[in-house]
């Protein structure tokens, strides 16, 4: 049946069996075309929501300012030639990258601490940690400009508290970009930490064990066991988070609108600050394009990986 | 795509558009009886709140049933910038709202996409006298009206200052220099940059700072576009010329800046529009520059803050006397299915009658564009505390001061994106926070600029 033959009742001689069904029906009898129908509504939010808008994207970022004229890459090549964009490409570079680092490394070792814990408390745990990423990004940055607030800062109230000079989070460049990419781990750590769990109940206590037995250290045990039992989910993880952290907005917006002397952009908010709030919708298309050939070369590598060492492992 | 489910690109952006406006909030006033067709107005919700949307639903809601029109009337935030994508979204799908409030900018983003308003403006002006130049500058281009500058969220941005702090630290009377009548008091003609520098200075060192913003929201792009103007630095001329590094009038006005954020608190490079407002209601300072929706929540919140805070044109400087203006602006599409409706409602909330309830109802807020009309409306007379607080709020002949757009007289597309990216705000960050000698500001600003005017 798995091959897709046409069911017939066992038993049943030819001569008896029900007259020849149309092609259609056999074809709607088919486990590939049910599979495929009952897929069909997802694949039409796909196309809707995803490939129209971005093939739509690329469209709009080959056109001119008034959308009358093709103009090929034009507005990738002015991109580059703009020194406040070159601060956009740079800055999402670090904002992404540190964030994914960090978020990487605090799941990290918050997903070892709560896999060592007894499983009862673990859940109470496992719970709290999990809220950052449960409150939607939008509200809890709100909290978090509240505290970092150029008049009513909480922090600096506190460090006021104890004879330190307040800080100006926001309305320094290199303390505004310090506070976007914290908000970002606070919110994206918990999701490292709770793959990275999963990741670390599904390794055999076999395998510590033996590695027990042979004398490795705890350290040996987390670089020759855990981390080469891990490096699949740690591979999709940052894959994933990488990608979603270049690609975001809100807390940036939020927080600094890009600022001080737009040294918070990200792609994200460049490309609405360009092609929504000063009418350039062909060259905020090409903003938000801009990273998607290098993700995009970079998650076929890291995918690769990870089907090679799925193959592996199953070999 | 198109074989297989009968749904074009256009068709796609249409469903688009139409789920953005159904998405927006309240679609309250629908009407029967329409035999004058249907209309589907897309106003912007008001910062007041409930009270002045209430009194825009009536009037609405009074033509349409006179009138027999079928109305759907959302009001769309600008919070988010939702309105932007409303605007944006059926542009695109060229379906939507068959009138929509146009902020500052986007009429001549999507000029050619807005129906002619000539006769609907040649009529208005016949009656009640020109617009001012600002509002004139946004809605006419070429030699058509694009859109009718309205009443509901038209603004000015002047001093909104304490009375007692600015009399006790800096001994400047405002009350006195802008009594609530049509004259200017002893002082006024001395209210310039260089009073205004000396205030700063006294109220910082007494503790109640100027709440001055410098990023990049529509508060700091404002008032620093006005103090620009008033020095006579225009980065770009009215032909798109850029007039930056040779202009000594740009170089006074950034040394201006640099002076006066000696007396700023420099977390006001951070502030957005609600910083300076949260500023004078609590207390924390002597002056902003906003309308008076601060004093509003003041009055509310801070009833003895609001009793002290009084309302008038922000400084002259040396070349003109400016003060901060941002109107919003009726527009037709051209794709409307019923056009005569719309315009005939635009007429309708244009006269004085209709102007003085939205006036009323958002306590002074909203500014009418004709001029003419500030004397018959006694709103700004009538309000308190203090009695006569916003008298001097709209601008008037007295106070010899214009209505200005940051960043005009600029054509509107390279404006509106230096208005974006807070150029000029920028340029005074880079001066105070990063030290950076004027020559590579000045470069910078150049180079910016010069991308804003591809085409």
């Amino acid at each position: 049946m798995a091959d897709g033959n046409v069911l017939t009742a066992p038993g049943i001689p030819a001569a008896v069996a029900p007259p020849r069904t149309g092609r259609l029906h056999r074809l709607a009898r088919r486990r590939s075309t049910l599979a495929f129908l009952m897929t069909l509504p997802l694949l039409a939010v796909i196309g809707g929501l995803v490939a129209y808008p971005f093939f739509y994207a690329i469209y709009l970022s080959m056109l001119n300012k008034r959308m009358t004229r093709f103009v090929g890459l034009d507005n990738f090549a002015f991109l580059l030639t703009r020194e406040t964009f070159q601060y956009v490409v740079w800055q999402s570079v670090i904002f992404a990258v540190s964030a994914v680092i960090a978020k990487a490394l605090i799941g990290f070792i918050l997903a070892h601490v709560l896999h060592t814990l007894p499983a009862k408390g673990q859940r109470k745990w496992r719970g709290m940690l999990l809220v950052p990423w449960v409150i939607p990004p939008a509200i809890s940055t709100l909290a978090w400009w509240w505290l970092f607030d150029p008049t009513y800062s909480a922090i600096n109230w506190m460090l006021m508290g104890i004879g330190a000079p307040p800080v100006a989070w926001l309305g320094e460049p290199g303390w505004a970009r310090f506070a976007v990419i914290l908000v970002n781990v606070w919110y994206g750590a918990p999701f490292f930490m709770i793959m990275y769990l999963a990741a670390l109940k599904s390794v055999p206590d076999q395998l510590y064990e033996a590695a027990a037995i042979d004398g490795a250290t705890g350290w040996q045990k987390l670089r020759y066991v855990t981390v080469p039992m891990m490096r699949n989910i740690i591979a999709i993880t940052v894959l994933f988070s990488l990608i979603v952290t270049f690609a975001n907005f809100d807390i940036v917006r939020i927080l600094t609108n890009g600022g001080p002397q737009d040294r918070t952009h990200i792609f994200g908010t460049y490309a609405f600050q360009v092609g929504i709030q000063s009418g350039d919708i062909p060259l905020g298309s090409a903003v938000s394009l801009f990273m998607f050939p290098i993700l995009a070369v970079f998650a076929v590598f890291v995918l690769r990986g990870v089907t090679r060492r799925s193959k592996e492992m199953a070999g | 795509m198109a074989d297989i489910s009968g749904m074009t690109r256009r068709d796609v952006l249409r469903a688009g558009a139409a789920g953005i406006a159904a998405s927006t909030l309240a679609a309250p006033a629908v009407h029967g009886q329409a035999a004058g067709g249907r209309l589907a107005l897309g106003f912007w919700d008001h910062w007041v709140g409930e009270p002045a949307n209430a009194a825009m639903r009536a009037i609405v809601n009074d033509w349409a049933q006179k009138n027999r029109v079928e109305v759907t009337l959302d009001f769309i935030t600008s919070v988010g910038n939702k309105n932007l994508l409303t605007i944006a979204a059926e542009a695109q799908a060229r379906q939507g709202h068959d009138v929509l409030s146009f902020p500052t900018w986007h009429v001549h983003e999507h000029q050619r996409l807005l129906e002619p308003m000539d006769d609907v403006m040649g009529r208005l002006i016949q009656k009640y006298g020109p617009v001012n130049q600002a509002s004139e500058y946004l809605a006419k281009i070429g030699n058509t009206w694009r859109a009718v500058p309205q009443t509901a969220g038209t603004q000015y941005k002047g001093s909104a200052a304490r009375i007692d702090l600015l009399k006790q630290h800096a001994g400047i009377d405002v009350q006195a220099m802008y009594p609530a009548e049509n004259r200017l008091g002893p002082g006024a003609e001395n209210w310039n940059w260089d009073t205004f520098l000396v205030a700063a200075q006294k109220c910082k060192e007494a503790g109640y700072p100027f709440a001055l913003p410098a990023g990049t929201f529509s508060d700091a792009t404002d008032w620093i576009g006005a103090m620009f103007r008033s020095f006579g630095a225009d980065l770009v001329d009215e032909r798109g010329n850029i007039t930056i590094r040779n202009n000594d009038k740009v170089r006074q006005a950034l040394d201006y800046a640099k002076r006066l954020f000696q007396h700023i608190p420099s977390e006001m490079f951070a502030a957005d529009d609600a910083t300076n407002n949260r500023a004078l209601i609590a207390g924390r300072t002597a002056l902003i520059f906003n309308p008076p929706s601060a004093w509003a929540v003041a009055k509310r919140d801070a009833p003895e803050v609001a009793r002290n805070v009084w309302h008038f044109p922000s400084p002259a400087g040396p070349v003109s006397h400016t003060t901060p203006h941002l109107p919003y602006l009726y527009g037709v599409w051209t794709f409307s299915r019923n056009k005569s409706a719309a315009k005939a409602l635009i007429e309708h909330l244009s006269q004085i009658e209709q102007v003085q309830k939205l006036v009323d109802a958002s306590v002074g807020y909203d500014i009418p564009a004709f001029a003419s009309m500030f004397d018959d409306i006694d709103t700004w007379r009538k309000v308190e505390p203090p009695l006569g607080t916003v008298y001097n709020y709209p601008l008037r002949p007295h106070h010899k001061a214009v209505p200005n757009i940051a960043y005009a007289p600029a054509p509107a597309e390279i404006a509106v994106q230096m208005y974006t990216q807070g150029i000029q705000a920028k340029m005074i960050a880079r001066m105070v926070q990063n030290n950076e000698p004027m020559e590579r500001v000045l470069a910078w600003a150049e180079q910016e600029v010069e991308g804003f005017k591809r085409g």
